[in-house]
């Protein structure tokens, strides 16, 4: 184990996990390690079905892993934490709240020193932040799927989260929207300091959005190949256009494709 | 103002055409009475009407709110639990099926006398399994990532249940109260028309009945028939103030 490793927020060690189901068990996670630096930011890429979603709900603690240990912040992850905030492709927002009430959510369960009437200040900055201001008292029906999924970042942040899990989280949207909420997130990232992990399909996001990319092999999932980004911090959507960055897309895309041949036949 | 007058207008076109339709055929009192005779009926025995609707009303409430309560309980526990759920249901489909017309005098056997007693638990009897049924898809179909965005917090899973899981089942719930209050009042009149000396407006119908007095049995349909909507009202203005979120999407 490197010494570096020890000083990631986020720490995977030598994680198996199996699932068993009605058909027999199935190995998802096969000695799996990997690091998150503090206000690192890790893409995660692979073959769909190779067991990404179960990486999230392992740093979550949603999940104990058969073999290996999960660390954040230099302690053993045994159950769900409150310094984690997740948002999922689905932005799973509840329906009878307003978008203000959505995103104050986790407030409500967090312990906090902050009066209501700082939540609710937070909430707004957030929504604020995210170009929603004027949205807080709709209802989650009444925004477009992109707003949405804005809302959805903002309550996975109002509780100044350290980790920030995204699983998916702009899989469902048009292209241009997706591109718009890219600039959201780095403005996010500028304000509200986090250490995140984003589960994707698209390379071009990855790219965009993290300083590393790992790419998982196919199921059982390990790490088959990391490639650090030059840059940190904003970028210009032009800079995805560059032949450096089409470079590392056509690595990437390589490695994707390895991955699949690889895969266990019969999945 | 449209909301109420279109319901009235449809009430008064209905009792004319049935006015009409009588009147046309010349059907005798027997075969169809209309809407001229019920008054008298109902004048006659205004006070029967007013202490056997009472009878009606309370038991079949006091039926469905143990439906509620037995329904709710139930419909958690399959919820919840995938084994429960897998051990229950069979009981309760095949609970459901036998046709509550051939319990009620086995009830009625069973606690003779008890004619409170009777109706109240047909009535419940009749009414739980939707209930029970919503409640429990509801809470089995709640999507993982519902839990997950407060698990991940270290939410209990009361937490989960009272923020998360019950809201979201209020539409289901209401959507099968709305069948179950219509159930339950069938359930009370079943046994108010089958037990010996009864009392409620099924028992006032079955004495129009021994006594041929048709207008007077009608006159009870007809009660029935605004007891069933005052009723079935209140759960839809009970389903305004706590669901209306869900109707909202539909307009
Ligand atoms: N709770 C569970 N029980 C049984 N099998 C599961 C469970 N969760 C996931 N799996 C299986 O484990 C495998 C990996 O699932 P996971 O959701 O982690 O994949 P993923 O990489 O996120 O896929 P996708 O790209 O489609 O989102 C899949 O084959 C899935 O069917
Ligand atoms: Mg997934």
């Amino acid at each position: 184990m490197t010494p570096a490793l020890h000083k990631d927020l986020i720490r995977i060690d030598g994680v198996s996990h199996t699932f068993t189901t009605e058909s027999g068990s199935l190995p998802v996670l096969d000695n799996l390690t990997l690091g998150v630096p503090e206000n690192g930011f890790t893409a995660i890429v692979g073959p769909s079905g190779c067991g990404k979603s179960t990486v999230t709900r392992l740093v979550a603690g949603l999940l104990k892993p058969d073999a290996g240990s999960v660390w954040l912040q230099g302690q053993e992850v045994t159950s769900p934490r409150s310094v984690v905030g997740m948002a999922f492709q689905n932005p799973v927002l509840l329906e009878w709240r307003s978008i203000l009430k959505n995103v104050m959510l986790p407030l409500e369960i967090v312990s906090s020193s902050l009066s209501s009437a700082a939540r609710e200040a937070r909430a707004r900055d957030l929504l604020k932040l995210v170009g929603l201001a004027g949205f807080e008292d709709k209802r989650p029906s009444e925004l477009s799927g992109g707003m949405r999924q804005r809302a959805s970042l903002c309550r996975a942040l109002v509780h100044q989260p350290e980790v920030l899990i995204l699983d998916e989280p702009f899989g469902a949207l048009d292209a241009f929207t997706r591109e718009d909420l890219w600039q959201t997130m780095h403005r996010l990232r500028e304000e509200e300091p986090f250490t995140g992990v984003l589960i994707t399909h698209d390379l071009r996001e990855a790219i965009f959005l993290a300083d590393e990319v790992i790419v998982l092999s196919g199921r059982p999932a390990t790490v088959q190949y990391t490639k650090a980004l030059p840059q940190r911090g904003p970028r210009s959507l032009d800079q995805l256009y560059t032949p450096e960055a089409t470079e590392t897309l056509n690595i990437l895309r390589e490695q994707i494709k390895i991955a699949r041949e690889g895969e266990e036949p019969g999945s | 103002m449209r909301q109420v007058f279109v319901p009235v207008l449809a009430i008064v076109l209905f009792l004319l055409f049935w006015e009409g339709l009588v009147w046309v055929n010349d059907w005798p009192n027997y075969k169809m009475a209309s809407p001229s005779d019920l008054w008298p009926a109902f004048w006659r025995f205004k006070w029967l009407f007013l202490t056997f609707g009472w009878e009606t009303l309370w038991r079949t409430v006091v039926g469905l709110l143990i439906a509620i309560v037995v329904g709710v309980l139930l419909g958690m526990v399959m919820g919840f639990s995938r084994v429960l759920r897998e051990g229950l249901y069979p009981l309760l489909v095949g609970f459901n099926a036998i046709p509550k017309a051939t319990v009620v005098p086995i009830v009625a056997l069973m606690f003779v006398g008890q004619h409170d007693l009777n109706t109240v638990l047909i009535a419940f009897m009749i009414s739980f399994f939707p209930i029970a049924v919503s409640v429990s898809i509801g809470l089995s179909t709640l999507e993982p990532e519902y839990r997950d965005i407060l698990r991940a917090l270290g939410a209990s899973q009361m937490t989960i249940f009272w923020k998360i899981a019950l809201p979201k089942t209020l539409p289901e719930f209401f959507g099968a109260l709305k069948v179950a209050v219509t159930l339950a009042f069938i359930g009370t009149n079943l046994m108010e028309i089958v037990s010996p000396h009864g009392r409620g407006l099924g028992a006032l119908f079955d004495s129009g009945k021994t006594n041929s007095d048709y207008p007077l049995m009608f006159a009870v349909l007809i009660s029935l028939a605004m007891l069933g909507i005052a009723l079935y009202y209140v759960v839809v203005v009970l389903e305004r103030i706590f669901a209306g979120w869900a109707e909202r999407q539909t307009d």
